[in-house]
């Protein structure tokens, strides 16, 4: 007979519950199924009322994210095996209002990513038949690790001052901004600044570093918010001592 | 949302300072005086050659930053393990000014220590 595993999975219908509670489920215990397998063998063959979200089952899209006894994953990166042996709590992330079961609501989030304007910002754009803005490797290189994001939202569901302050704009946001930021062809820092000086921005964060733990692109979001910080004291300074300078 | 006129990145650079200076300096002072000399492995410098030392000019600036530095840098962590820990954001304002004003309390205060060696 085949092992199996049990899940108690986190449901809410806001149509019929007051109240999100926790439902078991037996699924087979197979190697190499992740817990999202196990979340589509419960919607294909014993419930299928089960909402979550899920795309591209290879740590790309960033939707299939979701607290996993606690803490905060990628479905599809996380093996049955490696939950031994259970059962496994699965649950919506941290802090985000539940749509339904799994389904968290992302506006906030969505909101928060365009408040760091995340586009390459130039004072004057250069006519196309001027040609292409160049880069070498190592200008590249400079903001690269950023660029990784797959907006997957947990290090949001990891930093607890993300789920204090729904004001603070967040670690993913943050390692965007400076994803721009580093970037040799952009002029946008000062409008960023604005942004991310103020309240809410980077000086709520009081360096936790749960977000780069969690992170599962190696992303540091930590990391970028602490270049942040000493960036922006070294801009702050330089505005209070030089006030006619251009910061 | 955004605001320019925000002092964090003032008060950041003071905790940013005093967090350095304590993690790096405290902890030698804390090994001489606590640990190697009371356990005889240095000889109990005299009184007056300490004195002595203090009063250089040099080292009353570095006691001064020592001490108001590290006020700040707690002044800043507590401010937020307030906010954060005990959530008390709400009573921000008052925070505020116990927080950075015991460090400035704390700062003139060991100014006039630091004058009067
Ligand atoms: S920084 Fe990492 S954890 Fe945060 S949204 Fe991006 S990929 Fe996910
Ligand atoms: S399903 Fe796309 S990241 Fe997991």
């Amino acid at each position: 007979m085949e092992t199996t595993i049990t899940l108690e999975v986190q449901r809410y219908l806001p149509e019929k519950d007051t109240e999100p509670y926790f439902q078991e489920y037996k699924v087979p215990l197979r190697k190499k199924w992740v817990v999202l397998d196990a979340l589509n063998y419960i919607k294909d063959n014993i419930d299928g009322t089960l909402s979550y979200r899920w795309s591209c089952r290879m740590g790309v899209c960033g939707s299939c994210g979701m607290m996993v006894n606690d803490k905060p994953v990628l479905t599809c990166a996380t093996f049955l095996e490696e939950c031994l042996p259970g059962p496994i709590r699965v649950a919506p992330l941290s802090y985000f209002d539940v749509i339904r079961d799994l389904v968290v609501n992302t506006d906030g989030f969505m909101d928060k990513l365009k408040r760091v304007k995340p586009w390459l910002i130039t004072d004057q754009v250069k006519p196309v038949p001027e040609g292409e803005y160049r880069q070498t490797p190592e200008q590249k290189a400079e903001y690269d690790q950023y660029s990784m994001c797959i907006n997957c939202m947990l290090c949001y569901a990891a930093c607890p001052v993300a789920g204090l302050e729904p004001e603070f704009v967040g670690p993913a946001a943050i390692a965007l901004a400076q994803r721009y930021n580093y970037d040799s062809r952009d002029e946008g820092r000062k409008q960023r600044n604005e942004e991310l000086l103020g309240e809410g921005g980077i000086y709520s964060c009081t360096l936790v570093g749960e977000c780069s733990e969690v992170c599962p692109k190696a992303v540091d979001p930590a990391g970028a918010i602490q270049r942040y910080k000493v960036s922006g004291a070294a801009e702050w300074w330089k505005s209070v001592v030089v006030p006619w300078g251009d910061t | 949302m955004a605001n320019k006129k925000n002092n964090d990145p003032f008060w950041w650079t003071l905790f940013g300072a005093g967090g350095t200076i304590s993690a790096f300096f405290i902890p030698i002072h804390v090994a001489l005086i606590g640990i190697a000399i009371p356990l005889g492995w240095f000889a109990m410098p005299d009184y007056e050659g300490l004195v002595e030392l203090a009063r250089h000019p040099l080292s009353r600036i570095y006691l001064f930053a020592l001490i108001s530095l590290s006020l700040f840098h707690w002044a800043h962590r507590f401010r937020f393990t307030l906010y954060d820990g005990l959530q008390l954001k709400h009573l921000e304002q008052y925070i505020v000014v116990f927080c950075y004003g015991s460090a400035i309390v704390g700062t003139v205060i060991g100014l006039i220590f630091v004058l009067s060696i």
